[in-house]
């Protein structure tokens, strides 16, 4: 009998578990992007690959330009006055800052849903509709079926699919941010950008907004600012940490979230300073 | 600044009751072979009794950890603290139980002559008694170095392992009336071994806190 044999089963030796690298196309390509406002620098050398029908999480401490970069992706920083930028933003491989590019059409691929709900002071169909019609669509049942689409993939048609002609103030402040989701989907748009689409909302319906997001990714590329860090951690496939207007870390949340690369990220994220 | 400092401070404190119950726990193997080595059946018996002591820390500190992942949701490193501490307070709860096991052999050899004088074994549990408590100092420190260093110790005591069960075994051809004795002593052995087992798990558990990496130490 041989008792010598040592005498605890082998574990085979496991290397932490990476996300398989596949192939996905990135939405935008970020490149040396830097943006002032007046003499202040609000980003610096920012250079990122969104990827295509992902959630990507911007996140960062206030003041770190996650605010700013987001709205450089449909251009709306512009309306800034005294904005200046340099370095380039591919948007399905085209740069959205030459100057024969069309800002419009931008904004009819990219939507954005914002802090606080704002819907327009119509009927709901009619915030629903109002994208489609600009863009000159006029067949009632067209119209209808979009209305109806856009409200089962923002996950509001149960709760208003019998009051479609009341006032969207009416709506409770959840269902009015699941409405201009409704409204941004409603033209079909390639990219959905949200700055901070749950900070004014109670907990539940924030947690509507999350599982809408999740369901939305399968169709559309989401990039999202969030303040809450545990909601980028829920929702997002990458995440960005922002701070004062760099790009510390963009990673797979998974990654950055269990085990970041940057001590700035860890002590961000495990609430050391902010 | 530190923003999260009761959060830190609860932190702190899970990790000063897992320091203890390492202690507690060292000190119930020492004192299991303590009382095989002197046939001490009272000191046996307090060990058993003693051992509820560790349980009711263990599960403090599962308590503890539970609840600052509820209320805190910790991430990255303080998350890996938190687990480890769970992971960490359960091996040592183990070996605890451990010293149980031998101090129930020790009842159970009796007043029965030993067949002969103990050396090996009580060197075998020194060493395994001394992983402990290195393992208790490397996650003080949070030291990977002592860490697996202390880890490497585990070959020794398996090869001593090996060799004593088979002196052992042989021995019972020579003194068919002390079997149970015989067997027992074997026990003891494996006991030992086991717990030098589980420090080698508490060191994978130090590395893993410390770079977010796991290993295997046991190759």
């Amino acid at each position: 009998m041989n008792m010598t044999v040592k005498d605890r089963p082998k574990k085979k030796q496991t290397e932490t578990k990476k996300t398989p690298i596949v192939n996905v196309e990135n939405v935008y390509k970020v490149n040396q992007l830097n943006l002032w406002y007046g003499e202040d620098h609000a980003l610096k050398d920012i250079n990122l690959d969104i990827p295509e029908k992902q959630v990507t999480a911007i996140i960062g401490p206030s003041g770190c330009g996650k605010s700013t970069f987001i709205k450089t992706l449909n251009r709306m920083v512009e309306t800034v006055p005294s904005v200046k930028v340099s370095g380039g933003i591919q948007y399905r491989n085209q740069n959205i800052f030459q100057p024969s590019y069309k800002v419009e059409e931008l904004r009819t691929q990219v939507g954005m849903v914002f802090q606080k709900p704002n819907p327009f002071p119509k009927s709901i169909y009619e915030n629903v509709v109002y994208g489609p019609k600009i863009h000159g669509i006029r067949d009632k049942k067209t119209l209808d079926k979009i209305v109806e689409k856009s409200l089962r993939g923002a996950a509001i048609w149960e709760e208003v699919k019998d009051r479609l002609n009341e006032n969207a103030y009416g709506l409770s402040g959840g269902q009015q941010q699941r409405l201009c989701i409704a409204r941004c989907l409603a033209i079909e748009p390639d990219v959905i950008l949200m700055d901070e689409p749950t900070s004014a909302l109670d907990p539940i319906s924030t947690l509507k907004v999350e599982e809408l997001v999740q369901e939305l990714k399968k169709d559309y590329s989401i990039i999202i600012v969030t303040h809450n860090m545990q909601q980028a951690a829920r929702i997002s496939d990458k995440t960005a940490f922002f701070l004062t207007g760099e790009v510390v870390e963009f990673s797979n949340t998974n990654e950055l979230f269990s085990n970041p690369a940057d001590k700035r990220t860890e002590d961000y994220i495990t609430g050391r300073f902010g | 600044m530190v923003v999260r400092e009761n959060f830190q401070t609860q932190l702190d404190e899970l990790r000063e009751l897992l320091i203890e119950l390492g202690r507690l726990t060292g000190k119930a193997l020492d004192e299991a072979i303590e009382s095989l080595k002197n046939q001490d059946l009272e000191l046996a018996l307090r060990i058993i009794e003693n051992d509820v002591k560790v349980n009711q820390l263990e599960e403090e500190i599962n308590d503890k950890a539970i609840l600052l992942i509820a209320k805190q949701s910790p991430v990255a490193s303080d998350l890996r603290r938190v687990i480890v501490a769970i992971k960490i307070s359960s091996d040592v709860e183990r070996m605890a139980d451990f010293a149980v096991n031998i101090a129930k052999s020790v009842i159970r050899i009796g007043p029965s002559k030993l067949i002969k004088p103990l050396e090996e074994i009580p060197k075998l549990a020194g060493t395994a008694n001394q992983m402990l408590s290195e393992a208790i100092q490397a996650y003080t420190d949070e030291d990977v170095a002592l860490a697996k260093s202390m880890a490497d110790k585990d070959d020794t005591v398996d090869e001593t392992y090996g060799r004593l069960i088979q002196e052992l075994l042989g021995m019972m051809k020579e003194y068919p009336d002390d079997t149970n004795q015989i067997i027992q002593l074997c026990f003891i052995c494996r006991y030992i071994e086991r717990t030098a087992d589980h420090a080698t798990n508490i060191a994978e558990s130090i590395v893993y806190l410390v770079k977010g990496k796991r290993y295997d130490l046991n190759e």
